[in-house]
């Protein structure tokens, strides 16, 4: 009998076994990573007496139930909130000890005296939507992040980026530990100049 | 009428498909690679708003998700419009937050359990009310980094 030589298995289906797999595999993938806005909320804790705060530094966005901004007891329109709360924290109205030496406000007397003192107090209806209080909360944090580009860059003019952009670096897993070291410092530095003192009411207890 | 008949050789071979599963496997592997599992089926519909002044949400284990709107289609006969929280693969109620949250903490690594992050993955047309009521819970267990998960994009989307 002569001798047979084995048969080749055919590899055929290797190819339908493959795409089985790179289905199953596409189809369970989530590649983009999450993105979006960080907000640290306050301890709950009894404050016994509330610091008092001028008016003038208090900077009040109410959104009601329809969806409708008013700002500083005026009605306005999202597109101009974020020029309002520029202007507002970058006023530096502040006179000796309180005055700002880095605002280009127009250091009105009725608003705020210094970025350091101002607050920007935010209070929304429970029937808000929250597509409306995220744009509200979106412009407020540009309005911040517009004023810190330009710190960044009026204090380190030799690095070439903003601040937002320098943020985004610092926060990258790949940056190297020398180089997050360096920026955190500087970060730090303009944080202090226009610090986010973004506060939210507290819920009323009515309704 | 012979005069014009194609020669048999004449044939284009066919083209070899033994590199098939080469390139499926090497496109199997980068999926491999890049795959992070989804945990937990929506069960509320999730329209994101959008927001362009936005930070990355790296590490995913440092990350807890609660997700809020309302049922999607298939869950409206039995939970209704209302917007809802859903908590892992259940929808839930307020009271449930605190715990989940405890829970979710003690799952965690010991290192990082003072560093999590809640992600609120919030359709944008619920009301603000479960928001604010998520957000006082969360105060209560003491979970204060939130992050209101967004869509990238201009902030004029939201307005409709």
């Amino acid at each position: 009998m002569p001798k047979r030589s084995a048969p080749e298995v055919n590899a055929g289906s290797m190819a339908d076994i493959a795409f089985l797999l790179l289905i199953f595999f596409l189809v369970t993938t989530t590649i983009e990573t999450d993105s979006g806005i960080n907000r640290k909320l306050p301890p709950i804790e009894d404050v016994v007496d509330p610091p008092i705060i001028k008016e003038r530094n208090i900077f009040t966005v109410v959104v009601n139930k329809n969806n409708d901004l008013l700002v500083e007891e005026k009605p306005m329109n999202i597109k101009d909130l974020r020029a309002a709360a520029i202007a507002f924290l970058d006023n530096g109205g502040g006179k000796g000890e309180e005055a700002c030496n880095f605002c280009q406000g127009e250091k009105d007397p009725s608003s705020s005296d210094n970025p350091d003192k101002a607050i920007i107090s935010l209070k929304n209806d429970r029937e808000t939507e929250y597509q409306v209080y995220i744009a509200v909360q979106n412009e407020l944090v540009a309005a911040y992040n517009e004023l810190r580009d330009r710190e960044y860059l009026r204090l380190y003019p030799n690095d070439g980026i903003t601040f937002t952009q320098a943020d985004k670096i610092y926060s990258d897993p790949r940056t190297s530990p020398s180089t997050k070291e360096a920026l955190k410092e500087k970060l730090n530095t303009v944080k202090l100049l226009f610090p986010q003192k973004l506060s939210e009411a507290e819920p009323s207890k009515t309704n | 009428m012979s005069k014009f008949k194609k020669k048999k050789g004449g044939d284009l071979p066919a083209i070899s498909t033994a590199s098939l599963p080469d390139i499926v496997f090497m496109l199997l592997f980068f999926f491999m690679v890049a795959t992070v599992m989804r945990d937990s089926t929506l069960m509320v519909s999730n329209t994101l708003p959008a927001a362009d002044q936005v930070q990355k949400l790296d590490k995913k284990d440092r990350v807890m998700y609660i997700y809020a709107g309302k049922p999607s289609d298939r869950y409206q006969a039995k939970y209704g419009t209302q917007a809802r929280i859903q908590l892992n693969d259940k929808f839930a109620t307020v009271q449930d937050v605190g715990a989940f949250v405890l829970a979710e903490r003690a799952s965690k690594r010991q290192e990082l359990q003072n560093v999590l992050t809640t992600a609120l993955k919030v359709d944008g047309e619920t009301n603000m009310g479960l928001i604010t009521d998520i957000k006082q819970e969360l105060r209560k267990v003491n979970a204060l980094k939130i992050n209101y998960t967004t869509r990238l994009g201009a902030y004029t989307q939201n307005f409709n």
